[in-house]
């Protein structure tokens, strides 16, 4: 019994009501006809292409910047990766490997002038970093029109120029990484191994870097700043390097989630991109000052399970969409309980 | 000699935003060919239009809140209460009366929702009432969509989905479509003034005045200035803050319905959101900070922020050829100038803060 209350002490119960909600939904799935092989699946796929975006939380909650609503930044770095890939043309794994090696620059000046900025205005990170997010996306905006692309894949077929909405990966690097030695079984179930080994690969590097003399340092200035001062350690440097790792991760983020997805989405699509992945990471036990790589894992499987199942058995349930509104009502409920609960540093 | 060009420059600082917006309009009206007569009843129009959802962030900030995001939820209350109203085809006047009283309970209750909850995230007020206003529109869905016509018996069909419950995505408001603005008209060389809608804005503005020299306008005030010495000093800072937000999020609610009835037809689904992201773009537009507005801020911004809304997709159309453009630029102007305004602030506090504390130390350095 003590040990059942000190497991709903430490884990909380919201991730207690919202992994019994999950658990429930894989119980309900089979009396509704939702095949229980494909739900799993498709969560894996889910929990694949939105790892690492989920990752790239980790850095900043850690050096004490807090969830990085400026995600988008790293998205859009991730982007122009993209679109530049398949500009060149060259298909498959050298594709995202091009891809990616375009936007990490991209990622690294972005992120460095995003850190330098959030030095500023220390304590208000969070809704700065949501405004550069927006800011930034719809900047963006304009340039996907601006930006001399030709590519005929990619560009609106009347005017000759300006991106489209959304540009489809297939014929260059759909599913480049997930197949590689990906396997299904039977009709339904489907495993992109390759998408894990890259996410478990990401994980590993984030596990270690975490271990070396940085990673501890950008781990006490988060934890205790005027500690670290005395330490000698550099705060500011260490919040810089945080926040364009954390960019960076963005950026190979989307690319993942894109090759898997199939599409890259331009314009407004990455406005809200932030906020799930805040609230996976908030439901896997982190707070607005601890993240491990394990809240990661559990808080992605957990909140990308929710997004699976919902629209699938509550509306084989009662016949209607409520997947929406759940998703709207935990992802930002989830971030208001971790918001209000944490006590304030310094 | 040296002493003025301080000043001015101290003055060109404080002001960067509106002279930014001014500097850019000037050029982007004459390009977008709009005529004078058209921009000034425009202006009006929208003056009467926005002023009030833009006034109801005045007292958050005197209390030190900050930019009231959760006055979104003041706007969902206000729709729910025009939901009603339309559903029960209550027209003119009288519905507007009827669509305020239905929403003010309701305004009370999420105002004090919020107002709890930003009690439990001092110094995180801003991102929090964010996020809430966010989560609320979460719960506002579920209501209106799932609750009102299973739950909420409503009478008349035209207005619920033809699945038989939910509200329909746009909600026909022309019952009630210009009758405050209409209520005393007055015309001058052409252009419609809607004087019973000023005259109500005109009153606010007045008890915003008056409210700040009352003994609670004086507590929200001291609380804004430091927590802890309001504290001290006996003032209930915890309740003051709520009652500011309390208040805040009732006036949005007005200041929704007031908007509604000059279009028309609300987006039954996003009304409320746009509802919140223009006023705090107009209010930091005209000039005010995150802890510093005035009604005079309020009106420049809405003008200025207004003029920009309509002059540059005519602006762009015109000048690269591609209205989409100008459409782009007026989002990015918008997210952009709260953006600047929030990084301003937080900056200046920062260098408040260490100067603070180097004189603790001693002058020493530097």
């Amino acid at each position: 019994m003590a040990g059942i209350k000190k497991f709903i002490e430490n884990a909380g119960w919201p991730r207690i009501i919202i992994g019994l909600f999950l658990f429930s939904l894989f119980i309900m799935a089979p009396f509704v006809r939702v095949r229980i092989d494909a739900s799993v699946s498709d969560t894996l796929v889910r929990f694949g292409m939105n790892g690492v975006m989920v990752l790239a939380m980790v850095p900043m909650i850690v050096s004490g910047c807090g969830l990085n609503f400026g995600l988008p930044l790293g998205i859009i770095a991730g982007l122009l990766g993209a679109v530049t890939s398949i500009e060149i043309g060259i298909p498959g794994i050298p594709g995202v490997l091009i891809a990616m090696t375009i936007s990490l620059p991209i990622a690294v000046v972005l992120g460095w002038g995003y850190g330098l900025l959030l030095n500023r205005v220390k304590g208000s990170e969070m809704m700065i970093a949501t405004y550069v997010g927006f800011s930034s996306v719809a900047f963006m905006c304009i340039m996907w029109l601006v930006l001399p692309y030709k590519s005929s894949n990619m560009v609106w077929g009347y005017a000759g120029k300006g991106l489209r909405t959304t540009i489809a990966v297939e014929g260059f690097w759909h599913q480049a990484i997930s197949d590689i030695g990906s396997f299904s079984i039977g009709q339904f179930f489907y495993v992109p191994t390759g998408m894990f080994l890259f996410f478990a690969l990401l994980c590993w590097f984030m596990w270690v870097f975490m271990r070396t003399r940085t990673g501890t340092a950008m781990t006490t200035v988060g934890s205790n700043p005027e500690y670290a001062r005395a330490s000698g350690v550099n705060i500011d440097r260490m919040r810089t390097l945080s926040v364009i790792l954390s960019t960076v991760l963005g950026a190979i983020g989307i690319i993942v989630y894109q090759q898997s997805f199939g599409f890259v989405q331009l314009y407004m699509g990455p406005f809200y991109m932030a906020f799930p992945a805040v609230s996976a990471i908030l439901i896997g036990g982190a707070s607005v000052h601890r993240a491990s790589i394990l809240n990661v894992i559990i808080g992605t499987l957990l909140f990308q399970g929710i997004l699976t199942m919902t629209p699938s058995v509550i509306n084989s349930m009662i016949q209607t969409d409520m997947s929406e509104v759940i998703r709207i009502i935990v992802s930002n409920g989830m971030i208001l309980y971790a918001l209000t609960r944490t006590v304030k540093v310094k | 000699m040296n002493k003025k060009v301080d000043l001015l420059k101290h003055y060109l600082i404080q002001n960067a935003v509106p002279i930014l917006f001014i500097v850019v309009s000037a050029f982007a009206i004459p390009i977008s060919q709009f005529s004078g007569t058209y921009l000034v009843q425009e202006m009006l129009v929208r003056l009467s239009r926005n002023s009030f959802l833009v006034l109801s962030l005045l007292i958050p900030i005197m209390a030190g809140m900050g930019l009231n995001f959760g006055m979104v939820l003041g706007a969902m209350a206000g729709q729910i209460g025009l939901i009603f109203m339309s559903d029960w085809s209550v027209v003119g006047v009288p519905g507007v009366i009827l669509a305020a009283i239905i929403s003010t309970p309701l305004a009370i209750a999420l105002g004090w929702l919020t107002g709890t909850i930003l009690n439990l995230a001092k110094g995180r007020e801003m991102v929090t009432s964010f996020i809430l206003g966010f989560f609320m529109n979460g719960v506002y869905q579920l209501v209106v969509l799932y609750g009102f016509g299973s739950v909420v018996p409503m009478t008349n069909p035209a207005m619920v989905l033809s699945r038989g419950f939910g509200i329909r995505n746009v909600t026909n408001l022309e019952g009630i479509r210009k009758c405050l603005d209409n209520l005393m008209p007055l015309n001058i060389h052409g252009i419609d003034i809607p004087l019973a809608t000023f005259l109500i804005i005109g009153l606010f503005c007045l008890f915003v005045l008056w409210f700040r020299g009352t003994k609670l306008g004086q507590d929200m005030r001291a609380v804004g200035q430091d927590m802890k010495v309001a504290g001290d000093a006996g003032i209930p800072v915890e309740r003051t803050r709520l009652i500011a937000i309390i208040i805040s999020t009732v006036l949005a609610c007005y200041g929704q319905i007031i908007f509604l009835q000059n279009i028309g037809t609300m987006n039954t689904y996003n009304s409320h959101e746009q509802a919140g992201m223009f006023a705090i773009a107009s209010l930091l537009v005209g000039g005010a900070s995150v802890s510093r507005a005035s009604i005079f801020n309020v009106f420049l911004g809405v003008v200025l922020f207004h003029l920009m809304f309509v002059v540059s997709p005519m602006a762009g159309k015109y000048l690269i050829g591609e209205a989409q453009l100008g459409e782009y630029f007026r989002v990015f102007v918008s997210y952009g100038i709260i953006s600047l305004a929030l990084v301003l602030h937080a900056w200046r506090r920062q260098k408040d803060r260490e100067r603070a504390r180097r004189s603790l130390r001693g002058a020493v350095e530097e």
